[in-house]
């Protein structure tokens, strides 16, 4: 402020006129007070019913629009908003993922898991705000980019035949859609370590400090994503702001070296835990460039409902004991469909400094057994058939118990129907066939018109572009199961596409099974707090229930990899072959032969002439048989 | 045959040259005889030399390094499974009629480590005979009909997830149970396979999840293995109105587990599915024990001879062996190693070794003669097990789906001894686990061996390259037989050329369609006899009556007769060696001798010298031989003693390879009897 108050001085000394323009830009946002970049640093954790921990990392940082401050940022990462400007992105996804999300004891129905289970592997969409044309060409610089940024092999996604444009099932519905997966990208620390670069503080201070790579690895589930969204005018481009969330959810063993101790004792009690028993360390103060800084701990519905919290006697639970107490405690608001309501507690890591560090603990005191809210279908998919030539994708869903309790309460005008969003994508060398696609309903075949409200199918193009399937299925309220199958035939590959390790088989990405009729959102009892706190402003949007399913892996026919040489080899013999024959037939003169041999046979000659001429003959002969 | 006509053709017109190829063609044609004797005597000796030249195992695929990691099953998982075994042989477990308690104790166990569990309940399906469905898994398009709820099976299937991998591939480990009359093996072999389990649910390497299935054997181990991967495979997913296993009452009891409320999610009744299965071990455990030693004895033949990869045999043998002090076997034909002539036949080989050695320090390809003949019976029921065509235990059910399996039957010596149980648990737990680790090492399915082999020991296999040779130079001969004859005939006789054709409807003999199912096999197999001799003889005379030829024509028809024969041989010899390797190599044994040698009878009884005495003595021997039924019973009486032999052994036979759905069931009856047929009437030919 001491500068802005005498500018001739800053002429001065810096000499330049943009910087000046620079700094009060800089200064007018200030005082506008509005659009600051911001950053914050968020953990949430949550016992999980199987005896795990979710742990769930939110980093978010917001970039005001650019031209307010040109090109200099002083949190948000610069690489980030360069890509942004260069590609023209609305809203970008990218997610590293290892391990499979347990849908049926992890839940499949809350924010946290709808929008935080992803594929294994590497997924990666992103919404273009250029013309229909330029869209491919923005993606492929976009995955040598994040290629680069993430030491990952995302530029893989760049062949036409690996990405795909879904035109409505996929959640941000537009046509400038792109989508694709590499479901057998291997994650590891090189693709965090330059995810932790985009974090002002880095790993070296605030909840990112918790980040210990063996044990973050060692757990069951790992997810890390980078989502972008660019607000503001979408036309001009270049003045949007842009928030960066960065989000790693891993699910975590507590004690696991204990494992057979408890397996031993007392098996059904949950095993306690602290940040310091599951990561190694503690968390010793904030990032300071964080505004929010906080760690919350969320009791699903399940748990609260097991352990008999409600709204009253929350703060004297009997049935676990906190090592710190919490600032803050949310109440879920009430819902339709559910008595029991979430709790979070919430600590604000600013009390803690590096003398008395933050180190939140949970202990059981009696053992709680509880079921997390899952899909309304539970999805799976399969591989059926056998050979190499032929089999088929079935795509099966069973109703769990919460669509029972559910249905129950809202089929009572008898025409209650379910819809299901189907978003598959196959590999051009699964070759497809659509006419064959059936459904059954309860171990019924029906007519797919029936069933299937709208479909959308692009057939895929060898070596160009893969097949799409889009389906929206209206099911009856009151299924129990229900199926989709459809064939293929196994393709036939050129020795140069099948990829390295190609005797391991070909991936089917995952198909996304949505529910657009369900919402997950956790809405807590309104707060002022609750809007700076961006994760907790996440759960409250409105996200449909989306669910993945397996990966697939199909086995090929491979040839012999030592083909080539094989094939060489034959070549050139049938190539020797013709070419000495055909010089042979070339050569060769048949009426002049035979003519010589009768004017051979008319002359009687001398002894020694004869035996002349017949080796002379032999010789030719011999040589021309050689050929 | 084109060549010789090109000869033909060429001997007429005096051509200056005729080309090399040509000229050797016409040379081989022209020694027919000399040839054809060179080569089958080749490729007798050259199929008795394989266990000379086997080669030793080694494993070809660097990822399954087994091992290399020390085995982690500790005695707390022994006991762990001792705690299983005793809960199962209780005599409280075995009260109920079906064998459900002891389901439900399989499935708690399984429940309590954290495995996800379920049953499968199956119909036992008669099998369907598909010809020419030989390596693929039967379509189960037909549906039975009358399901009744006394007559199921319940396979429990519990599967552990990999916990950081990505669910793409699986590892199946099955133990066949009878819940009703289990022995003591069955139950030791529950606990192997559960002291595993329980340390797979706590290791951290795995990749690829465990599948462990307990089959449910009281209406045979393949029907319950094959019934579970039909389902795993090919489910229906439309129910036709015909009553269902989950309708039956017992069933519905099955799924009041105790841990339901407590680890829900975890049981369900639906079926269960990891990924694509990588490879299958099948575990048994034998009851009786008379060797000397653990043993472990390896079972890989599938149907169709067809093989697992050579590297999975290689794993087992190698961790057993050299990690488990376990003795490994495989299937012999226990007779032959008392065998006389082949233990002459080593010691030969082994002279002819010393001598060559002498000469050249360098040629080492001998073998000691006993242990040539351990390798002669071990290749002996390789061969005959991969011609049979019916796999050698539930394994094969695998190998139908294309996954690479084989079962282990662990022959302990002791018994009952409670240290010596724990130590039996401890090596064949170890065992196991190193085998599903090596697996679980792979990064590909198994590729780099072999598929193609036949085994002389446990550490030693000929490989398709050599074994080859041995038919090869068996069937060699038959076309040049068969164009020589051909242009004989032809040169003598213009104008047989119309008439050579007519023989071959002789040809149509397959009289097994006629299904006879209320008799005893003996009374059957009499009926087919006469049933076909019967239309065999109508036939004849309707069809192809020798006199409607004319007399010139007569005394070389024979020989094209025979020329046709020999190439049908041919034709059906080379199409199955490449459904069936060791049929065809059994097969050419059997019929290329009697072919070769074939002559009418009256020309040899005429023509009286020493020569054709012989002649007519081989032609006999060698006809009655290569008549399948008389092959069967001789080869039967040689390894059992003929007074086991029953006529109603053969239908048995048959009809087994029929439900089996053998390939050489269609060779016997589409290739090796109508040319035994067309033999015996050359043999009989009125010239």
């Amino acid at each position: 402020m001491v500068l802005l108050q005498r500018p001739h001085i800053l002429l001065l000394l810096i000499g330049t006129h943009q910087f000046l323009q620079c700094w009060i830009a800089f200064g007018s946002v200030n005082e506008e007070g509005q659009k600051q970049e911001e950053f914050s640093e968020e953990l949430l954790l949550k016992p999980l019913p199987d005896h795990k921990l979710l742990a769930h990392f939110h980093f978010q940082s917001s970039g005001p629009p650019s031209t307010s401050n040109g090109c200099h940022h002083h949190l948000f990462p610069k690489a980030i908003s360069q890509l942004v400007q260069k590609f023209r992105i609305k809203e970008m996804e990218l997610s590293f993922t290892k391990g499979r999300w347990n849908y049926e004891s992890w839940g499949g129905f809350d924010p946290l898991s709808s929008s935080n289970a992803k594929p294994p592997g590497v997924e990666l969409w992103a919404v273009f705000d250029v013309p229909q044309h330029h869209i491919d060409a923005s993606w492929k610089n976009l995955t040598h980019t994040l290629s680069g940024l993430f030491c990952a092999s995302i530029n893989f996604l760049e062949s036409t035949a690996t990405y795909s444009t879904p035109e409505w099932s996929f959640p941000p519905a537009s046509g400038n859609v792109r989508y694709g997966t590499l479901p057998c990208e291997a994650v590891c620390t090189e693709n965090l370590t330059p995810w932790l670069k985009l974090l002002p503080c880095r790993d070296k201070a605030g909840i990112a400090l918790l980040l210990d790579r063996p044990s973050l690895y060692r757990g069951f589930y790992h997810s890390q994503q980078l989502h972008l969204t660019s607000t503001g005018s979408s036309s001009e481009g270049i003045d949007s702001g842009i928030i960066l969330e960065q989000t790693l959810t891993v699910v975590l063993q507590p004690n696991s070296e204990m494992a057979i101790e408890v397996h031993a004792s007392e098996k059904h009690i949950q095993p306690s835990w602290s940040l310091s028993s599951i990561f190694g360390k503690q968390v010793s103060g904030r990032c300071v460039l964080a505004k929010p800084s906080s760690v919350y701990l969320l009791l699903d519905r399940g748990l609260s409902a097991a352990n008999g919290l409600t709204s009253e006697n929350f703060w004297s639970n009997p049935s676990f004991e906190l090592s710190a107490n919490p600032d803050r405690i949310f109440l879920e608001e009430s819902s339709s469909h559910s008595k029991s309501l979430s709790i979070l507690y919430m600590f604000q890591v600013e009390k803690y400094c590096e003398s008395e560090p933050f180190d939140i603990g949970l202990m059981w005191k009696v053992p709680v057994a509880w079921l997390c809210q899952q899909t309304p279908l539970h999805a799976s998919r399969f591989l059926m058939g056998s050979g190499n030539e032929r089999a088929a994708i079935a795509i099966s869903l069973k109703s769990t118990q919460f669509t029972e309790g559910f249905m129950s309460a809202n089929s009572k005008d008898g025409s209650c129907e379910l819809r299901v969003d189907v978003f598959q994508v196959v590999p051009w060398y699964v070759k497809v066939y659509f006419h064959s696609l059936r459904v059954f309903v309860d171990q019924q075949p029906r007519a797919v018109s029936d069933i299937i409200e709208k479909i959308h199918v692009s057939p895929s193009k060898d070596k160009m572009s893969p097949g799409v399937m889009e389906v929206v299925l209206k099911l009856p309220c009151r299924v129990n199961t229900a199926a989709l199958t459809i064939e293929f035939d196994k393709g036939f590959l050129r020795i140069d596409e099948y990829l390295p390790d190609a005797n391991q088989g070909f991936d089917i990405p995952s198909a996304i099974i949505s529910f657009p009729n369900f919402h997950a959102s956790m809405v807590f009892l309104e707060d002022d707090s609750l809007n700076k706190s961006p994760l907790l402003s996440k759960f409250q949007e409105k996200c449909p229930v989306m669910s993945y399913t397996e990966v697939l892996l199909v086995p090929l026919t491979t040839p012999d990899f030592s083909m080539p040489y094989n094939v060489i080899t034959i070549t050139c013999t049938v190539f020797a072959l013709y070419f000495g024959s055909l010089l042979n037939v070339l050569q060769r003169r048949v009426a002049e032969e035979e003519r010589f041999l009768k004017a051979k046979a008319a002359k009687k000659t001398g002894r020694l002439p004869l035996l002349l001429s017949k080796l002379s003959a032999k010789l030719r002969g011999s040589g021309i048989n050689q050929n | 045959m084109a060549e010789t006509k090109e000869k033909s053709l060429s001997d007429e017109k005096p051509k200056p040259r005729v080309r090399p190829i040509v000229r050797l063609g016409i040379f081989l044609i022209s020694h027919s005889f000399l040839v054809s004797i060179v080569c089958c005597t080749a490729g007798v000796l050259a199929l008795f030399l394989l266990p000379v030249l086997a080669k030793n195992t080694y494993i070809s695929e660097n990822a399954l390094m087994p091992g290399s990691a020390s085995p982690m099953l500790s005695n707390q998982h022994v006991s762990d499974g001792n705690r299983l075994v005793k809960d199962l042989t209780n005599p409280n477990s075995k009260s109920s009629e079906t064998g459900i308690e002891s389901h439900k104790i399989i499935a708690q166990y399984m429940l309590d480590l954290g495995a996800e569990v379920s049953f499968h309940k199956f119909h036992p399906q008669m099998n369907q005979f598909h010809p020419l469905h030989f390596f693929s898994s039967p379509v189960s398009g037909k549906i039975q009909e009358n399901y009744s709820c006394s007559s199921y099976g319940i396979n429990t299937v519990g599967i552990i997830r990999a916990p950081r991998g990505d669910g793409k591939e699986a590892i199946v480990l099955v133990t066949p149970y009878n819940a009703l009359k289990s022995g003591f093996g069955e139950a030791l072999s529950l606990g192997i396979a559960y002291s595993v389990f329980s340390l797979l649910t706590q290791v951290t390497w795995l990749a690829k999840d465990i599948i462990w299935l307990v089959a449910d054997s009281q209406y045979g181990e393949y029907a319950a293995v094959a019934a579970w991967l039909r389902e795993y495979q090919t489910p229906k997913f439309s129910s036709l109105s015909t009553p269902n296993a989950e309708m039956c009452p017992d069933v519905n009891n099955l799924f009041e587990l105790k841990g339901h409320s407590i680890s829900g999610s975890k049981f369900s009744n639906s079926f269960r599915r990891a990924g694509t299965m990588a490879a299958a071990l099948v575990l048994k455990v034998r009851d009786q024990n008379e060797q000397f030693e653990d043993t472990i004895s390896i079972y890989a033949e599938a149907s169709n001879g067809q093989m697992p990869n050579l590297d999975l045999i290689n794993v087992v043998n190698y961790l057993a062996v050299h990690r488990q002090g376990l003795r490994v076997n495989v299937e012999k034909l226990w007779p032959l190693l008392n065998s006389s002539w082949l233990k002459s036949l080593g010691e030969i080989f082994e002279s002819l070794a010393k001598v060559a050695k002498s000469l050249y320090p360098k040629w080492k390809f001998g073998i000691p003669a006993t242990e040539y003949v351990e390798g002669t019976a071990t290749l002996a029921s390789s061969l005959y097990y991969q011609a049979l065509g019916v796999p050698t235990g539930p394994h094969g059910a695998f190998r139908d789906y294309q996954v690479d399996a084989i079962t282990l039957e662990i022959s302990p010596k002791f018994s009952l001894d409670k240290v010596w149980r724990n130590d039996i648990l401890l090596r064949g737990g170890r065992l196991i686990e190193g085998v599903i680790r090596s697996v679980n090492n792979l990064l590909e399915k198994f590729h780099q061996s072999f598929f193609l082999y036949l085994l002389t020991s446990p550490s030693k296999f000929v490989s398709v390259g050599v074994y080859m040779i041995a038919f090869a130079l068996l069937i060699a001969p038959l076309p040049m037989v068969a164009a020589s004859l051909y242009v004989d005939a032809n040169s003598s006789s213009n104008c047989s050329k119309g008439d050579s054709s007519t023989p071959s409807a002789i040809t149509d003999t397959d009289e097994h369609g006629i299904a006879i199912r209320s008799w005893s096999p003996t009374t059957s197999f009499m009926i087919w006899v006469l049933l076909s001799i019967l239309s065999l003889l109508t036939l004849n005379s309707v069809l192809a009556s020798p006199l409607a030829c004319a007399k010139a024509t007569q005394e070389k028809e024979w020989a094209l007769v025979k020329s046709v024969t020999i190439s049908s041989v041919f034709i059906g010899l080379g199409l199955m060696s490449v459904i069936n390797f060791a049929t065809a190599e059994i097969g050419a044994l059997l019929m290329v001798p009697m072919c070769l040698l074939a002559r009418p009878l009256k020309l040899d009884v005429r023509a009286g010298t020493l020569r054709s005495f012989c002649r007519l003595i081989c032609n006999l021997v060698l006809g009655h031989i290569a008549f399948p039924p008389a092959a069967f019973f001789l080869l039967k009486g040689m390894l059992d003693g003929f007074g086991n032999a029953n006529v109603g052994d053969f239908w048995m036979w048959v009809e087994s390879l029929w439900a089996w759905n053998s390939a050489t069931y269609l060779f016997i009856g589409m290739v090796q009897l109508p040319c035994w047929v067309l033999c015996v009437s050359i043999l009989f030919h009125t010239c």
